[in-house]
């Protein structure tokens, strides 16, 4: 604020004076209810998903192999021109162990979510998903190896929770 | 020259920043419009082009919200436009200013941000989770604080720094803020209370993030000519950037962004800056988050990559050290209405540049300042140069 300006509008208003009614407000709630197409690259990305594979798309041009596959290599703007597996396996590129859920709300018990960069696929092509199987988040680190933990078949809808979370891989977790 | 026209900035307005404020959004634009305008001694009918700028219309629950807060930004019966780029709105705004004037079309513009977060009821935090992808991400239950924890993360992990040196940065800012009249979260705290403050999503506990907020802002641009008439310091735009990376989020690393480096260099281009550190006498980077400050002022190319934290402990971003950053107190400091905060970094600049700071004045007469926003899916940025 520049020192010429010698008052500064805004009326404050306390989470309080909303509780006793004091200040006038109107509430609503939308109901606005969406069903999205998955897409071309991501509804077969899903039904791979469901039979326990994980697919990636390929560009001849610039040789990425891509997760979450795509049909369009948006660097050479071309369409990509091959379908491959990746295992289910990766490695740890960062993670958060998070107390608040998503309306901001707190958890007793973190949820642990983490990018992970899956064998197969090109360098630094990573997801994101939940750890699971952890006793003490503050045992994990960046680089560990993880395995994907699915759903028994039966369970599968063609969904990334498929994929119930990724757990650290025996050899590597002391956890 | 860069454009038809150069470009002055010749007044600044801002409102409080609080948590709710009793003011509507259109409110908030008007007062914010208003006090520029007196500022700069113009009315109304002197203004032919009128930029607004604002966050998600979730936020508000009122959808088209450039057209519900027209009136409030003076843009009856004028050319008008709304712009949004997610966080780097408040800095993208005055760029969109810019080239109204630039184009040779107009010779005033009237940008104006605002932002009203309270209306998302009780908490904005939830309108945040709409921004994720439907099909890969909101399944997993995304909560916006995760992905800059991951950051954060990566940040630490790639440069070997530890979270105290990151915290200097909330300390810093939210002193600095104590002198800031508008401020909503000034306070003198140490690295200690922001290392034992609340967990929210590791690495980012709670004195390591800005608030919400509701505020406005707003600024005056007018064409060179128009700028000799009415003002002997004005304060030119020297300088614009703006870039956005890949949505593909998960498949770069966050380490180093990118995109911001992007947008600086193409602002110092058309400035004229080879040496950042050298040419530049006080910066804005946006410091939603403490490590953000530091991430933005490598991508901004003032120091080395990892080397802002080193800066930081040794005062150099201190009000009084070699390169001040945030002196206003940042969005760690004085608040964070989204499209608001990052144009209340553009008016400090201003006001540093022309010795109006008051307290906050920086020492050493200052010529050449920086602002810069960040936002989208941590792929935006925008950069503004200004001068004396």
């Amino acid at each position: 604020m520049s020192e010429k300006i010698k008052r500064y509008l805004g009326e404050e208003v306390k989470a309080e004076e909303i509780k006793e009614g004091k200040i006038p407000i109107e509430k609503f709630k939308p109901k606005a209810k969406y069903a999205w197409s998955a897409g071309i690259a991501i509804s077969k990305f899903l039904e791979e998903l469901k039979k326990g594979r994980i697919i990636a798309s390929t560009c001849s041009k610039c040789g990425r192999i891509m997760v979450p596959p795509r049909i369009y290599c948006e660097l050479c703007f071309k369409p990509t021109d091959g379908w491959t597996y990746v295992k289910d396996t990766g490695t740890i590129n960062t993670f958060s162990a998070s107390y608040l859920a998503a309306d901001a709300t707190r958890l007793k018990e973190p949820i642990i979510v983490a990018i992970i960069d899956l064998d197969g696929a090109s360098e630094g092509m990573g997801i994101i998903h939940k750890i699971g199987e952890v006793e003490d988040w503050k045992q994990l680190k960046i680089g560990m190896k993880v395995e994907a933990v699915w759903k028994p078949p039966e369970e599968r809808e063609g969904a990334i929770t498929d994929i119930k979370y990724f757990k650290p891989v025996k050899e590597a977790a002391t956890l | 020259m860069y454009g038809k026209k150069r470009v002055a900035i010749v007044g600044a307005g801002l409102t409080l920043f609080r948590r709710r404020l009793k003011e509507t959004g259109k409110e908030l634009a008007y007062e914010a419009a208003k006090m520029a305008l007196d500022a700069a001694g113009l009315e109304l009918r002197d203004i032919q082009s009128v930029v607004m700028g604002t966050a998600p219309d979730a936020f508000d629950g009122v959808h088209m919200k450039g057209e519900y807060l027209a009136d409030g930004a003076g843009a009856y019966h004028k050319p008008y436009t709304r712009v949004f780029v997610g966080g780097g709105t408040g800095v993208f705004t005055p760029l969109a200013g810019w080239w109204h004037i630039a184009s040779g079309q107009f010779d005033t513009c009237l940008v104006v941000c605002e932002e009203k977060m309270s209306s998302c009821y009780p908490h904005p935090q939830y309108a945040f989770t709409t921004i994720f992808d439907p099909i890969l991400e909101r399944p997993i239950g995304m909560n916006l604080i995760w992905i800059f924890a991951l950051e954060m993360q990566r940040y630490m992990h790639k440069h070997n720094i530890k979270k105290e040196h990151i915290a200097l940065v909330s300390v810093k800012n939210k002193g600095n803020a104590l002198d800031h009249p508008c401020a909503q979260l000034a306070a003198r705290i140490t690295v200690d209370d922001v290392l034992n403050s609340e967990i929210m999503a590791w690495p980012v506990q709670r004195l390591d993030v800005s608030p919400t907020s509701d505020g406005g802002a707003a600024l005056v641009l007018v064409s060179e000519d128009v700028a000799k008439e009415i003002t002997d310091n004005p304060v030119w735009i020297d300088g614009v950037g703006w870039c956005i990376d890949s949505t593909h989020w998960t498949n770069r690393d966050l380490y180093y962004p990118d995109y911001v480096e992007y947008a600086a260099r193409m602002a110092y281009k058309m400035a004229g800056i080879k040496n950042p550190p050298k040419e530049i006498d006080v910066a804005e980077p946006y410091d939603p988050f403490d490590y953000k400050e530091l991430h933005h002022m490598e991508g901004l190319l003032l120091c080395k990559k990892g080397e802002a934290p080193k800066l930081t402990a040794e005062g150099v971003t201190q009000r009084d050290g070699d390169l001040p950053i945030n002196p206003s107190g940042g969005l760690l400091g004085v608040g964070n209405p989204i499209a608001a905060a990052g144009l209340m970094k553009v008016c400090e600049i201003f006001w540093q540049l022309r010795g109006e700071a008051g307290k906050r004045q920086i020492p050493g007469d200052p010529r050449t300042g920086i602002a810069q926003a960040w936002g989208d899916l941590m792929q935006y940025g925008s950069v503004i140069v200004l001068r004396r």
